[in-house]
């Protein structure tokens, strides 16, 4: 018996929030458990849910999947947002590692010390709209198709288009050099599963704010 | 016609090494051009080869990959260490995920101070005996196979015993309260292929030493000043 997939973080963005783009871009509806209390988290782990003490957590399939990318192949892999053979994975995975690079920088922002938040937020920039942006929108340049790899939706687009909106939040202008790309957020954008999760009231979560810095802080204090 | 698969990066160890071991364990011959110069780093990347700029690239089936994960899943997957289905990839992929974690606290050591180098081996000992080889021991303790999935030999064993290995330099004998992880590793090490690749002549590299910290600081022109996290 199969119920919805159970999603077990903070209540924030985080590692998890990549989970939540891919299963809402496959119109996959999921529950969510929030972490508020290093109680809460304490008990996980002497409960031995988690594999190495850590969230996020996804129970999917009679799974309890840790690891934010084995989740994440998993969901893909299930859902067919994975390419056709070996090769179009191939390519989904090295555009999938590289925007995870660049969303790595993101994560670590609002943990930044004060003195060095101006220089993490450069390096973002810098990283955006020298090394990864031109790339994308050379492939898509190059193929003219809607869609990064085989001319089909899949989980490279999902990470592509949460990336440029988390960077837009950052730096708003910087997709005026890339008009592929712009196209492309349309486009994506308007998919009616992105669409719906881009709306208020969807599992999306904001930026992350003070109080969120304050709960992972909390939870996770050893 | 197949040509063999060819690894660009430094002559040492670095994100590189896990993929000599995977192909290795395959048993697949591979050729290396090591980066030695800033001159050579520039022309690859102004040659257009690395898709991010940055290395490991491995000239593999037509394709000029980068990212290590991207090249280790596909070159598991083609060579059949990935599991038979879905869930056993998920299985793979979770426990690849920790040891990768666990090497990332090693990856950084040779270019920490000194001090930072004694207090990082403490973390290594203990992120390794408390948070992974507990994982791992458990894991085969369950189910009581010679493999830590699907009773098959995969892409998780291979890394799983690079990691062991790379601890065990750190010290010697991290191992000791874990009877499972010492069978596993005498297992895998016999293994032909794994066996081959642990002796000497073989392409596996060493212990990252000074002058290995010294060409990658000149080529990549990064990494002065690092912190153990």
């Amino acid at each position: 018996m199969s119920g919805k997939p159970r999603l077990t973080y903070l209540n924030g963005r985080g590692r998890m929030e990549p989970v939540r783009w891919l299963l809402a871009a496959a119109g996959v509806e999921f529950e969510e458990v929030f972490l508020q209390t290093k109680e809460q988290y304490d008990k996980l782990i002497k409960d031995g849910v988690l594999l190495f003490q850590q969230v996020p957590l996804v129970e999917i399939d009679g799974m309890k999947m840790v690891q934010t990318r084995a989740i994440l192949s998993y969901i893909a892999g299930k859902y067919n947002l994975y390419g056709k053979d070996l090769k179009e994975r191939a390519l989904i995975d090295m555009y999938v590692e590289g925007i995870s690079d660049l969303m790595q920088i993101i994560l670590m922002l609002p943990f930044s010390p004060p003195d060095a938040k101006e220089k993490n937020l450069d390096s973002l920039k810098e990283k955006a709209t020298n090394r990864y942006f031109p790339v994308f929108e050379k492939v898509l340049k190059q193929h003219g198709q809607d869609f990064l790899v085989g001319n089909k939706f899949s989980w490279a687009d999902v990470q592509l288009i949460e990336a440029i909106l988390a960077v837009e939040e950052k730096i708003p202008a910087v997709l005026s050099g890339f008009p592929q790309l712009q196209a492309f957020k349309t486009k994506m954008s308007n998919m009616p599963t992105i669409k719906k999760f881009l709306q208020p009231g969807s599992p999306r979560k904001p930026p992350p704010d003070d109080h969120y810095v304050e709960t992972v802080l909390k939870v996770f204090k050893r | 016609m197949s040509r063999k698969p060819k690894l660009y990066y430094f002559n040492g160890r670095g994100k590189m090494e896990s993929i000599r071991w995977l192909l290795a364990a395959a048993g697949v011959e591979f050729e290396e051009e090591f980066l030695e110069t800033r001159e050579q780093y520039e022309k690859l990347m102004q040659g257009g080869s690395l898709l991010f700029q940055q290395v490991p690239m491995v000239e593999i089936d037509g394709m000029k990959m980068v990212q290590t994960r991207a090249i280790l899943s596909y070159i598991a997957a083609k060579y059949n260490l990935y599991g038979k289905d879905l869930k056993e990839r998920a299985l793979i992929d979770m426990y690849v995920g920790g040891t990768d974690d666990l090497m990332g606290f090693i990856m950084m050591f040779p270019f920490l101070s000194a001090e930072d180098k004694e207090k990082q081996r403490a973390v290594i000992v203990q992120k390794a005996t408390s948070r992974y080889f507990p994982a791992y021991e458990k894991v085969l303790k369950d189910h009581g196979q010679d493999f830590l999935v699907g009773n098959n030999f995969s892409w998780a064993d291979v890394h799983l015993l690079e990691a062991i290995l790379m601890v065990e330099e750190k010290k010697s004998d991290v191992l000791s309260g874990f009877p499972q992880l010492q069978a596993f590793k005498a297992r895998i090490s016999s293994i032909p292929t794994i066996k081959k690749f642990l002796e000497p002549g073989s392409q596996r590299k060493p212990v990252p030493d000074d002058k290995y910290v010294e060409t990658v600081r000149r080529v990549l022109r990064m990494y002065y000043d690092v912190k153990a996290n």
